[in-house]
């Protein structure tokens, strides 16, 4: 038995119980808030799976900066206000559908989990260390590392181009 | 040496690169210079070649350029052959090419388009030779189909008028459907004698000759179909007398002295095959005398000038073709040479006539009249002397009166027939009195009595471009008998070495004797008979006047059988096959979709989440399949 | 139950919720917040795979989703921002112009 899996299971329920809050709210500021807490249990439970490096990568620059932009955005906009609406005329299907296809996507995977155990493997914990993530992605994944850094300079032009006053 | 076998054809390409790129800024003299001088040299150079060719019966001269095809076992290289067969074809060519560019020097004068005129003329001169010193079978025909080109470009040269460009089209058409007889018949050679160069396929076929009879037949058949259609025979004819639409000296170059004989030229040239396909040859025989005899008659009741000359000349090729199914293959050459001639000699003279009748119009400020319609002119004698004698002269040669040449050639012809095949003979014997009727018609109606027009009466003479060509023809018209004439026979043995002919027969002075007779008596009769010009127009006016004007309505049978039942086949494939079938089915797929699309258009709500909603049961379905087929 | 069991369990729960906000929200921002709820339940789960099997690439590859998902953010919400400019809306229901 797993000395940490009490805590894993506290962390999972603060965290299934932000989700459905992002999921059931009404105020886009309060969802927003929702998923902040959400990722910063899933930063915890890095954390607890030997992944300090991924662990700050998720407070600083999820739950950090993109939030931010979230917050920032829906203040311009002044769109906190969400109207519950009607589906559109001949979408009444949507609601069910979605609900009866997600239980089903649900099922699938707890099949895979249970009924298929996959062999137990008696791995020595690696070297997760901020210095040997670097010296991976500095080696093996140089070009991969490469490519990302021009889609984010794509990305910060096309944002630019998108909201640019015409 | 090459480039010296080769410069008969290279001069008259010269000189039409020269004015095709310069003849913008060099006037008409310059033009028809260049043109004529080029045609000067080629023929120059011919007669040098012909100085070589004497010094040896084996003697010929051949260059290979380079080679054409070469695929599997055809091989065929663009080769040239100057033999003693074909350096007499080069001679009358060059020869009354030349003295014909230089008339129309004169003729052209003040065309819109005298550049491109001496330019086509030179064209057809290379292709010309070209067909003529071919050394297989390729080559001929791709001097074939050059010349044809020119013949069309030529015949519609005016084609602002409609029926000259149709005459054009008409030309091209009829002379098609011969040429797919003539490649038909060049595959089966190839087939045959797995060759197409001229010395294999005679060589195989006389070592072979008595197997292959039946193949051979088949091949000489199909080869004079093709003559059928360039020289002019029954039953394809028809284009003929319509290309008289071109230029005059065009209709003497090329629709009397050379591209017409191009078929008779094959049929000599591929004697070797003949000799070998009696029923070819009888059937062969048969075309050329029908021809002459039905095209002889419509020149009968012909109201143009070039008309009568137009049915004159398909009259005389019946007698080359008809020859050379009766095996006399240098009686057929002989008579081709006097032909071009006399004939060139007559087509310019009518030229002339034209031309001076046109003159006579400007001249008397008359009303416009056809310069071509002959009840219009008379008493030209007086006005045009030289025209006149030429013509007399060329006149008396066509209808075969003694000494002129187109006596002893046509007697040869006539003797041939007499010997060997008597039906043949009384065709061609009817024929040639039927000639000389029409040609004693033509003079009386042309030169005799009295001006009938304005334009008659102030006719003037040509110049010295066009006279000059005119007496230089008539001269050899006067003397070219003398080339196989009867007691030696000096053509038959130059010939020898390369055209098969047996014992050339016997001069017979009674036959002789009854044809100059029979000539000079129809040539009276309708020297009589035509005193009365008002004759032509009430002739032309009577059911058999029209039938043989017409030429035996071979035009309107064409059109019943041939035309219409086209049209109507054109017309369901355009109007049932393609607008019902072809189309149909085109849109019927273009509906299809469109129908499919507008069915399952409501598909695309255009809502975001409808889209998610469809990706993820496909996510779901992906998922499920790797998992339960994992197992 | 081990904890990686537990821990691939808890991030399908996750991407579930996710895929239900993605498909009955109507406002594009929080559509949008449900898709970042189920790549980071994609992380969780390479994560904890990384840690069952004691291999790092896991661990770099949530390190390039996370840098994907900065980028796409930074499109989406400019691209949600001119959407509502011109339709002074985040309700994806309005944009339906694509209607066949």
């Amino acid at each position: 038995m797993n000395p940490d899996l009490p805590i894993l299971v506290l962390l999972g329920a603060v965290s299934i119980a932000s989700a459905l809050g992002l999921l059931l709210s009404r105020n886009a500021i309060y969802a927003a808030l929702f998923l902040v807490l959400n990722f910063g249990v899933g930063a915890v439970i890095y954390l607890l799976l030997n992944a300090p490096f991924i662990a700050v990568v998720q407070v600083s620059v999820y739950a950090g900066a993109i939030m931010v932009l979230f917050v920032f955005v829906i203040m311009l906009l002044g769109a906190e206000r969400l109207s519950p609406g009607e589906n559109p005329p001949g979408t009444s299907f949507q609601r069910p559908l979605a609900i009866a296809l997600s239980g089903l996507l649900m099922g699938l995977a707890i099949y895979v989990l249970f009924a298929r155990q996959p062999p137990a493997v008696a791995a020595p914990p690696p070297d997760s260390s901020p210095l040997a993530v670097g010296l991976s992605l500095f080696g093996p994944y140089v070009f991969p590392f490469e490519v990302v850094s021009v889609l984010l300079l794509v990305a910060m032009v096309g944002a630019v181009v998108l909201t640019r006053n015409r | 040496m090459e480039l010296f076998i080769l410069s008969p054809i290279l001069f008259p390409l010269l000189g039409l690169l020269i004015n095709a790129a310069f003849g913008r800024r060099m006037s008409e003299r310059a033009i028809g210079g260049v043109a004529t001088l080029a045609a000067a040299a080629s023929f120059a150079v011919c007669l040098a070649m012909f100085g070589q060719l004497t010094a040896s019966e084996e003697a010929r001269l051949t260059a290979t350029i380079a080679p054409w095809i070469s695929a599997g076992a055809l091989n065929v290289s663009f080769g040239f052959l100057v033999d003693r067969l074909s350096i007499v074809i080069m001679l009358i060519v060059t020869g009354v090419g030349t003295l014909i560019h230089m008339f129309s020097v004169g003729y052209m004068h003040g065309d819109e388009r005298f550049q491109r005129y001496f330019i086509y003329l030179n064209l057809f001169l290379a292709s010309m030779l070209v067909l003529v010193m071919a050394d297989n079978f390729l080559v001929l025909f791709m001097g074939w189909e050059l010349v044809g080109l020119c013949s069309y470009l030529l015949i519609g040269f005016w084609f602002r008028n409609l029926k000259n460009a149709e005459a054009g089209r008409k030309a091209f058409v009829v002379n098609r459907i011969g040429d797919v007889g003539f490649l038909l018949g060049i595959l089966l050679i190839f087939v045959t004698f797995g060759s197409l160069s001229f010395a294999d396929v005679f060589a195989q076929a006389e070592a072979r000759g008595e197997a292959l009879a039946g193949t051979i037949g088949l091949i000489t058949l199909l080869l004079f179909i093709g003559a059928t259609g360039k020289s002019a025979q029954i039953p394809l004819f028809v284009w003929l007398p319509d290309a008289m639409a071109g230029p005059t000296p065009v209709s003497a170059l090329i629709h009397a002295a050379t591209m017409v004989t191009a078929g008779v030229y094959m049929m000599i040239r591929a004697s070797v095959l003949y000799e070998l396909a009696p029923t070819t040859q009888a059937i062969v025989a048969i075309v050329g005398a029908l021809t002459a005899l039905v095209a002889g008659a419509s020149a009968l009741r012909q109201l143009d000038i070039k008309k009568v000359l137009a049915y004159s000349t398909v009259s005389q090729l019946g007698y080359m073709v008809a020859a050379c199914g009766l095996g006399a293959f240098v009686a057929a050459d002989f008579h081709l040479l006097t032909h071009a001639f006399f004939k060139a000699a007559l087509f310019l003279a009518a030229g002339s006539v034209i031309h001076g009748m046109e003159h006579g119009m400007h001249a008397a400020h008359g009303a416009h009249v056809d310069a071509q319609d002959m009840r219009h002119m008379g008493g030209l004698a007086r006005r045009m002397p030289i025209t006149f004698v030429a013509f007399l002269l060329g006149g008396l040669a066509l209808a075969g009166v003694p000494p002129l040449s187109g006596f002893f050639s046509k007697d040869e012809i006539l003797l041939d027939a007499f010997k060997h095949n008597l039906p043949v003979f009384a065709l061609l014997a009817v024929s040639s009195v039927v000639t000389a009727f029409y040609v004693g018609r033509q003079i009386a109606l042309v030169f005799g009595g009295r001006p009938r027009s304005d334009a008659a009466a102030h006719a003037a003479e040509s110049n010295w471009l066009m006279t000059v060509p005119l007496v230089a023809l008539t001269v050899g018209t006067l003397f070219a008998g003398l080339f196989n004439f009867p007691t030696t026979h000096p053509l038959t043995e130059w010939l020898a070495p390369v055209v098969r002919h047996g014992e050339a027969p016997k001069f017979d002075v009674a036959l002789a004797a009854v044809f100059s007779a029979l000539a000079i008596g129809a040539l009276a009769a309708a020297w009589w008979l035509y005193r009365n010009p008002e004759r032509a127009q009430t002739e032309a006016e009577t059911a058999l006047g029209r039938f043989l004007a017409r030429a035996w309505y071979f035009d309107e049978a064409y059109k019943a059988l041939v035309v219409k039942p086209f049209y109507v086949i054109s017309t369901v494939c355009a109007q049932v096959i393609d607008v019902g079938a072809i189309d149909g089915a085109v849109n019927g797929v273009g509906r299809l979709f469109r129908d499919l699309g507008a069915s399952l258009r409501g598909l695309q709500t255009g809502f975001v989440r409808n889209y998610g909603l469809v990706m993820l049961a496909g996510a779901v379905l992906v998922v499920a399949y790797f998992v339960l087929n994992a197992r | 139950m081990d904890s990686t069991t537990f821990v691939v369990l808890l991030s399908s729960v996750l991407f579930i919720i996710g895929v239900l906000g993605v498909l009955l929200r109507r406002s594009a921002l929080l559509i949008f917040m449900s898709v970042e709820l189920m790549l980071n339940a994609a992380n969780l789960a390479f994560v904890a795979y990384a840690h069952r099997w004691a291999q790092l690439d896991g661990q770099i590859f949530v390190f390039f989703v996370m840098a994907v998902a900065a980028a796409e953010v930074a499109v989406g919400l400019a691209l949600i921002v001119t959407i509502f400019r011109t339709k002074r809306s985040t309700n994806v229901d309005d944009l339906a112009a694509l209607r066949g």
